[in-house]
């Protein structure tokens, strides 16, 4: 059972299920280090996944519905950046509303745009193509799930290794740091703070598009109603998970990539989705509990 | 003229608060108007249905059955939200406590009284003993409740949900739910002929206690001053970790009773998705929110959110405007008010 378990298919949609929330939770990890707590990554993610389908739809075309999903996911962030990084506003309460206000946004324009409620799609707009890379895709087993993706798969690995270095090797980086850990000092030092948490916000807004994109038109081509499903809340908890470490919470979205991706193999052995569905949320729990646990024993130790 | 200066200061003192309120409707509601404009219709008649549906007539009742499921979860919102704390997770909450109410009223052998008094309970035990899972959460492990009560929404939804497929399935029925619980385990009507049930009388009972506790007693003193500032209550005395684990049990609790007034009062069975679908917790947290968690000011919220959703339906039939519109509305009024730090200041 063990090898078949594990096989092909298994590795690929563990690939899908890890891309849109390695995006959003890179959006997420560049707010946490400027100092702003986001938690409307879910909201903006829809926003984006309507967003690209609306815009290959009417725009008749794939890079239509790219640029629409990015466009909009920094647009409706700026509704945080104005609330959150210029007006100091509760970024929670903002963070809270922004969710809900892409929930009601999508579905009655989801009615009204396109008069159906629940799901659209539409048999002549494309989903992101498929690019093959030659040496990889030969690998025995995950050799499709590392080598056969949409570039956006490729892009979200890129951008990992890109934030690190932008984080860690670039004066702008070392500023934004600064801000989101000492901000009165890196004020004093002539660091524009609202300007950063500003271009952070509206930068995550559009990863966040992307991850929305990925949803949409990655591997279905279709919207529905709240079909982000939690992975933006998610991608929260791999960026306090990984604290903010690129790579560390790249490490998390691959475990929930991965859990979300052993649900869907539960539900092909014949386990009831309604149970098997739940498995990258308790992953998600039973994972912050062990590291809670860990930090607390290792605080206790130090002191 | 000193009079009209200290009817000045009075009513600045009174109303004073109020008017970022005032305001953010205002801006939500013009924001709708231009959303209805710009999509083809007419917000001048959108309006005038919304509100026509709200309170005209039989629409009034309406309005009250609604306005019970939304006042409890805005309650369930507005105790933690006191203290700071945000519940995110009560539509899990409702869901077990709706499923756990209806299993005990269709399969407990009892008097019927006593199995809807018991059902009752186990709807609020249920919630509470699921919400208490967050807050340990955070006690022990340190997990915020903020992500850990939204991710067990989805368990417990999904737990709900198999139930209603296998062993609690009424094969009669097309879409997943329990059998009908009977007659004489139900809440009953509180006026014939309209959807208003006793659970009615809980809810509003519910809601004293809490505005009496948040206004009287120690506890709701303890609560306040949390919310205000917690370095200070830790400093005054205050037991941080139990008044946590406090406030998610009486949270849950609410929400749990909720679902089983739904189920006992107006649905008779557990459907699977019912009790979550309308997305009472969703316009619950926002009516907390608009009111800052005061309870009062939460209740009164709650209503008024029930009434702009029973016009919402009348709205959509008449004038053929999706009613989803409401709750673009509900949070842009929250959004407003948030971006203008009159909700939680910044701390």
């Amino acid at each position: 059972m063990t090898f078949s378990f594990f096989n092909a298919t298994f590795f690929d949609q563990a690939v899908l299920g890890i891309t849109p929330i390695l995006l959003a939770a890179l959006a997420g990890t560049l707010s946490e280090r400027v100092g702003l707590f986001n938690i409307a990554l879910e909201g903006e993610m829809l926003v984006g996944a309507f967003a690209a389908v609306a815009g290959s739809h009417f725009g008749g075309s794939l890079q239509a519905g790219v640029l629409a999903a990015i466009a909009a996911g920094a647009l409706f962030s700026g509704l945080l950046a104005v609330g959150s990084a210029l007006l100091r506003g509760n970024d929670i309460v903002i963070g809270i509303s922004l969710n809900l206000l892409a929930a009601g946004l999508t579905s009655f324009l989801l009615r009204t745009l396109f008069g159906v409620s629940g799901t659209f799609s539409d048999s002549a707009m494309a989903g992101l193509p498929r690019l093959t890379i030659p040496g990889v895709v030969a690998l025995p087993l995950v050799g499709s799930a590392l080598g056969h993706q949409n570039a956006l798969v490729y892009v979200s690995w890129a951008l990992v290794v890109v934030i690190a270095v932008f984080l860690n090797r670039t004066p702008w980086g070392l500023r934004l740091r600064g801000i989101g850990e000492q901000p009165a000092a890196a004020i004093a030092l002539g660091a524009d703070a609202t300007r950063y948490r500003f271009i952070v916000t509206l930068i995550g807004g559009a990863l966040c598009g992307l991850a929305g994109l990925q949803l949409s038109l990655g591997s279905l081509t279709l919207f529905s109603e709240n079909m982000t499903a939690g992975r933006g809340w998610i991608a929260v908890a791999a960026v306090m998970l990984g604290r903010a470490r690129p790579p560390y919470v790249a490490a998390a979205c691959v475990l929930f990539g991965l859990s979300d991706a052993l649900g869907l193999r539960l539900q092909g052995e014949g386990l009831p989705n309604q149970l098997t569905d739940s498995a990258p949320y308790i992953v998600t729990l039973a994972a912050l509990v062990i590291a809670g646990l860990r930090e607390r024993r290792l605080t206790v130790a130090v002191r | 003229m000193t009079i009209a200066v200290e009817v000045r200061l009075q009513l600045r003192r009174h109303l004073g608060p109020l008017l970022p309120v005032v305001g953010a409707v205002a801006v939500g509601f013009g924001m709708c108007g231009l959303i209805a404009l710009w999509v083809g219709f007419s917000p001048s008649l959108m309006f005038v249905q919304l509100i026509k549906g709200a309170v005209e007539g039989p629409q009034m009742f309406e309005t009250v059955a609604r306005a019970v499921p939304l006042v409890g979860m805005s309650l369930a919102a507005a105790i933690p939200l006191r203290a700071g704390i945000v519940n995110l997770g009560a539509d899990g909450q409702l869901a077990l406590g709706g499923c756990a109410a209806a299993i005990v009223a269709l399969y407990l052998p009892a008097p019927d009284l006593v199995r809807l008094a018991l059902a009752l309970t186990a709807g609020m035990v249920v919630g509470s003993c699921y919400a208490a899972v967050a807050a340990a959460g955070e006690i022990y492990a340190g997990v915020p409740l903020l992500l850990s009560t939204w991710l067990l929404t989805y368990p417990a939804k999904g737990f709900c949900g198999y139930l209603v497929r296998t062993s609690l399935r009424d094969p009669a029925t097309a879409w997943p739910s329990t059998t009908r619980i009977a007659v004489g385990a139900r809440l009953g009507h509180l006026f014939p002929g309209t959807p208003v049930n006793q659970g009615f009388l809980l809810i509003a009972a519910v809601a004293l206690a809490v505005i009496f506790i948040d206004r009287r007693s120690s506890v709701g003193y303890e609560l306040r001053m949390r919310g205000i500032n917690e370095r200070f209550a830790r400093y005054g005395g205050v037991a941080l970790n139990r008044q946590t684990l406090g406030v998610m049990l009486a949270s849950g609790a609410i929400a749990g009773l909720v679902g089983a007034i739904m189920v006992l009062g107006s649905q008779f069975r557990y459907t699977d998705g019912a009790l979550t679908a309308p997305q009472y917790s969703w316009s619950g947290t926002l009516a907390a929110l608009l009111a800052g968690g005061e309870p009062l000011g939460s209740v009164i919220a709650a209503v008024l959110f029930a009434a702009l959703q029973t016009g919402g339906f009348a709205m959509e039939r008449s004038v053929e405007i999706p009613r989803v519109l409401t709750m673009v509305l509900q949070s842009v009024v929250i959004l407003f008010l948030a971006m203008r730090g009159a909700i939680w200041k910044r701390s």
